[in-house]
């Protein structure tokens, strides 16, 4: 077994995987990585399964220090990491020596970086995932929820992996999100259709791992109110102010707001890695059109 | 009953069953529920029922958005609303009292009932559990004596202790755990609503049906409950 021990930490710096399934009929959220791209990237560097647990580290100020040899992968955000006092830019596998420590300073290029470890990291799975929901008190190192913290331990047990390198670790643009229009799109004005794919969104700073909101033109919904219903990852909520929310990993599992669809997970990921202030445009498509891109794209990890 | 089945994302369809919240939609409900995981399998991902659809959301490397839908098709032909009583009943012990349930004066105040026949009203009904959402375990339930029907708290309260038990309109529910919320609180159980080691995690389940029966403090606390006031938990 290997282990880091953590030394600097946030409530943004969280263990998590591809998140919790076979549950939402329980009221349990989804959680997992925001960019399930980079998390597994991060997992192939060291030939894991793509899902095995890793760290998501939001914006920087993440500190750990090696307690014995470790292999590691750094993949997504460049949050300006260092081992000791050498830069280490995302999209590789690296060793840290007993006694270094890997540090993530502030973010120069996305928002969220994801640490691989051979194997996963260890943690009990809770309901089928090691997700952490702080909310839920579910998944993450102890199982209850809790963020990672200065003190705390990190520990694999993988023995394999390797020294990869991405051919292209730069992360891809999110000036062009792709909608699969669908829900009750139907029910909105022709200009509000016409204004959410044709004029630009500002991503507001509420946001977080439940939703992230988008300002700009406001949208009216004209349809009767709505019985609340199953929400799905990346869901396009309108509420009544007309400025709609993307629902993320960490939402809630019904809810009665209007929806225009929802993204397509490749473009879920690439909005995980804009920081507020950011603008980016909606570009409508089919559900089947977007069904064989997913497709495409995840055979790149098997041949990348 | 044709159901309409709708695009939601790139691996969900919305199946709509009704257009209206009613108990009568249970049996039709829990029956196509029970078709759907049959008819999907392991290429099931998770079905999410609310009051009047039931979201399937599918693993979309083992079927094509047209696979789905045939799926669905087939799974809801000539669809029979299951016999009543397939769910499990449930009964929920619960001390009405104001240190943990301060609501029940508004209650008694809107309606024009008595305190007591607020507490009989809520207690005499045998509710259905129409979704579960808003938290692990929250089981929305209804539907409430119309009498008693109450809008959401203008400010919701930042910390509502686990059991306590509360009306929103003509829906009853239980906190499972300590959350903020809105609804006006009446009592609280002693139930243990969410156990991540119990099998099946959450006590109740939809299609579940619930009673609610009133016990004193010594039953309550005999009981494992917390009686620590509303006010002293802030």
């Amino acid at each position: 077994m290997s282990r880091l021990i953590i030394e600097a930490s946030t409530p943004l710096c969280l263990l998590q995987d591809a998140g919790r399934f076979g549950v939402r009929h329980l009221g349990v959220t989804q959680g997992g990585a925001l960019d399930w791209v980079s998390m597994s990237w991060a997992n192939w560097l060291l030939d894991n399964a793509l899902d095995a647990p890793v760290v998501e580290i939001t914006l920087g100020g993440f500190t750990v220090q090696a307690e014995d040899y470790c292999l590691l992968a750094l993949a997504g955000a460049d949050l300006g990491a260092y081992i000791d006092e050498r830069a280490i830019s995302p999209g590789r596998s690296f060793i840290l020596q007993k006694g270094q420590r890997l540090r993530f300073t502030q973010p120069f290029n996305g928002a969220r970086a994801y640490l691989a470890a051979p194997g996963g990291f260890d943690a009990p799975p809770v309901l089928g995932s090691c997700a952490t929901v702080v909310r839920e008190s579910l998944g993450g190192v102890d199982g209850f929820g809790k963020a990672l913290a200065e003190g705390a331990r990190l520990s694999y047990s993988g023995t394999g992996g390797a020294m990869k390198v991405l051919a292209n670790p730069d992360l891809p643009s999110a000036a062009s999100l792709d909608v699969i229009i669908g829900a009750q799109i139907g029910q909105f004005s022709g200009q509000s259709l016409f204004d959410a794919f044709n004029t630009e969104w500002a991503l507001d700073s509420r946001a977080d791992r439940m939703g992230m909101r988008l300002l700009g033109t406001p949208l009216h919904y004209q349809g009767p109110s709505l019985i609340s219903e199953g929400i799905p990852l990346g869901a396009i909520q309108v509420p009544p102010d007309g400025q709609p929310i993307v629902l993320l990993n960490d939402r809630q599992t019904i809810g009665g707001y209007p929806r225009l669809g929802a993204l397509t997970p490749l473009s879920l990921a690439r909005l995980a890695q804009c920081l507020p202030g950011a603008t980016l445009k909606l570009a409508p498509m089919m559900q089947p059109g977007a069904h064989a891109q997913h497709l495409r794209f995840l055979a790149q990890y098997a041949n990348p | 009953m044709k159901p309409r089945i709708e695009v939601v994302a790139i691996d969900c369809l919305m199946v709509r069953l009704f257009e209206v919240i009613a108990e009568a939609n249970m049996p039709w409900m829990l029956a196509a529920t029970q078709r759907l995981r049959a008819g999907f399998g392991p290429a099931l991902v998770d079905l999410v029922p609310s009051y009047t659809t039931l979201m399937v959301h599918y693993d979309l490397t083992a079927l094509t958005p047209a696979q789905a839908r045939e799926l669905i098709d087939q799974a809801l032909t000539d669809l029979q609303p299951q016999a009543q009583g397939s769910g499990q009943c449930h009964v929920l012990p619960v001390w009405y009292d104001l240190s943990v349930g301060p609501e029940l004066i508004l209650l008694a105040q809107r309606s024009g009932l008595a305190v007591d026949e607020v507490i009989r009203r809520h207690s005499a009904h045998e509710y259905q559990v129409f979704a579960l959402g808003f938290a692990p375990g929250f089981a929305f339930m209804g539907l409430v004596d119309e009498i008693l029907a109450t809008p959401r708290l203008d400010t919701p309260r930042k910390r509502v202790a686990a059991g306590s038990v509360g009306i929103a309109e003509r829906q009853t529910a239980a906190y499972p755990v300590v959350s903020p919320g809105g609804w006006n609180l009446i009592g609280r159980t002693p139930a243990k609503l969410f156990d991540r080691e119990r099998d099946g995690y959450s006590l109740m389940q939809p299609g579940d049906t619930v009673r609610f029966e009133a016990v004193d403090h010594a039953e309550f606390i005999h009981l494992g409950g917390d009686d620590t006031p509303l006010e002293a938990q802030a």
